[in-house]
């Protein structure tokens, strides 16, 4: 699998394959099922989704760009502590000017601002694709990823916010009579959204694997996938210890 | 004070539970909850981290950074210093406390990056605790997280003889037990 996605890089324009996997084959809420905790905090309404999404996506960018750039200067053993390092720099910057020029993101978000740090997704591209490649793919795989999860992020925070209060990005569109069901902005319908949306996903990769497709890259739950995710609180690290080498086989 | 400390201890572990109410920790709370003994000891890992990474984190902030006014190099400085704490403790418990390492020992790297840890240390400092009372705000936290994973896993182990949809199967019905589980935990809401 990875070295056939090497190979397509290669061929095509790898501008446009990074973007097309980042948004569709490879989404990283959809079907890799990453970074949860920011997805069901911030998505009570699109328009939290959309900056929460552009957010991280800035700073997915900038770090697969800088790791990309110090992949042959970083030793291998202290890689994690080094991207974590860029990451959180990174961060600080783009909360900085968050607090600065958009305050009313700024408040909406709050902590979860902060804690992009360690959303699985950045370090999981760092990881498995910027430290491997050129600047220019690594740029766009970020930029790719990222819109990826903007799309997915702001797709929920609609699909909450027109359930829960019968508004999409603020503007009401529901009939007068609709009774807003209230808990899908609340806490408990977060986990009711994505457990349809885990079931879905679920349904379309049994599916394909009656008709004989390959869905290995369908994921569901973060708790399963370590081997894209460098967030140590994963499931599978705990059952075997091999962690070092799922690491290296990722793409 | 004890007052403060005791509504800061009942808020933090039921009222704003850190998983079903503030989504910190779910990589944890959904991957290590099939086994109660497992989920135990996850969060008896987990109360002993964020306990301690608060008071550092807290201490930190307070002799070091706001001296100097680089407070908004918080994030970077308490990641670093809770992933070094956490490969500190485990060294530390390998060498003179086995016993304890024996059963908390596989949890503990699990936990460096885990951002109900960051979450924490973050919060303490954004509504201007002290050491001690960050220190109990941690405390209290990581006990929310352990009631919540410890129940999960209970149901999760009944769950296992029922006959669930095919869709459902897996991480999807274990996300609506979590949300049911939430809209029980919003009942605690009209405690404070």
């Amino acid at each position: 699998m990875s070295q056939i996605d090497e190979k397509d890089v290669k061929r095509e324009n790898p501008v446009t394959e990074r973007l097309i996997n980042g948004i569709v084959k490879e989404n990283p809420t959809f079907v890799l099922m990453l970074g949860m905790c920011p997805t069901l905090a911030v998505t009570t309404s699109a328009i939290n989704g959309l900056g929460m999404g552009l957010t991280t996506m800035v700073v997915l960018a900038l770090s697969n760009v800088f790791i990309s750039l110090l992949r042959n200067i970083i030793p291998d053993k202290v890689r994690i502590p080094a991207f974590i390092v860029i990451i959180a720099s990174f961060v600080t910057m783009v909360e900085l000017l968050l607090q600065g020029f958009i305050p009313f993101l700024y408040d909406a978000l709050g902590i979860y601002i902060p804690l992009i740090v360690v959303n699985c997704i950045i370090l999981g591209r760092a990881e498995a694709y910027a430290y491997k490649n050129p600047v220019i793919p690594s740029l766009f795989d970020g930029i790719g990823m990222g819109l990826g999860f903007s799309v997915a992020l702001t797709c929920i925070g609609a699909v909450r916010e027109l359930l829960g209060a019968g508004e999409i990005f603020g503007i009401h569109v529901m009939p007068e009579s609709f009774v807003p069901v209230s808990i899908f902005i609340m806490a408990p319908g977060a986990f009711f959204v994505l457990a349809l949306l885990t079931a879905i996903q679920n349904k379309v990769k049994i599916a394909g694997e009656r008709k004989g497709k390959d869905m290995s890259k369908i994921q569901s739950g973060c708790g399963n996938d370590c081997m894209n995710c460098a967030d140590t609180g994963c499931a599978k690290r705990l059952i075997d210890e091999t962690k070092g080498e799922g690491d290296k086989k990722n793409d | 004070m004890i007052k403060e400390l005791l509504v800061i201890l009942i808020a933090s572990s039921l009222v704003n539970n850190v998983v079903l109410s503030q989504f910190l920790g779910l990589c944890p709370f959904l991957g290590v909850s099939k086994k109660t003994e497992t989920a135990t000891g996850m969060g008896v890992a987990v109360i002993f981290v964020i306990t301690l990474a608060s008071a550092v984190a807290g201490a930190i902030y307070q002799f070091i950074l706001q001296p100097f006014h680089i407070e908004y190099l918080q994030t970077i400085v308490f990641i670093l210093v809770i992933a070094a704490l956490v490969q500190f403790v485990e060294m530390f418990l390998k060498k003179f406390i086995p016993g304890l390492y024996q059963s908390l020992g596989v949890y503990l790297p699990l936990i460096t990056t885990n951002c109900a840890v960051l979450g924490v240390a973050l919060t303490n400092v954004q509504k201007n605790y002290g050491i001690l009372t960050g220190v109990v705000n941690g405390f209290a936290t990581a006990v929310g997280f352990t009631i919540s994973i410890i129940i999960l896993a209970g149901i999760r182990e009944k769950l296992k003889y029922n006959d669930i949809p095919e869709s459902f199967q897996g991480m999807p019905i274990v996300l609506v037990t979590a949300g049911l589980m939430a809209i029980a935990f919003c009942g605690f809401s009209g405690l404070l």
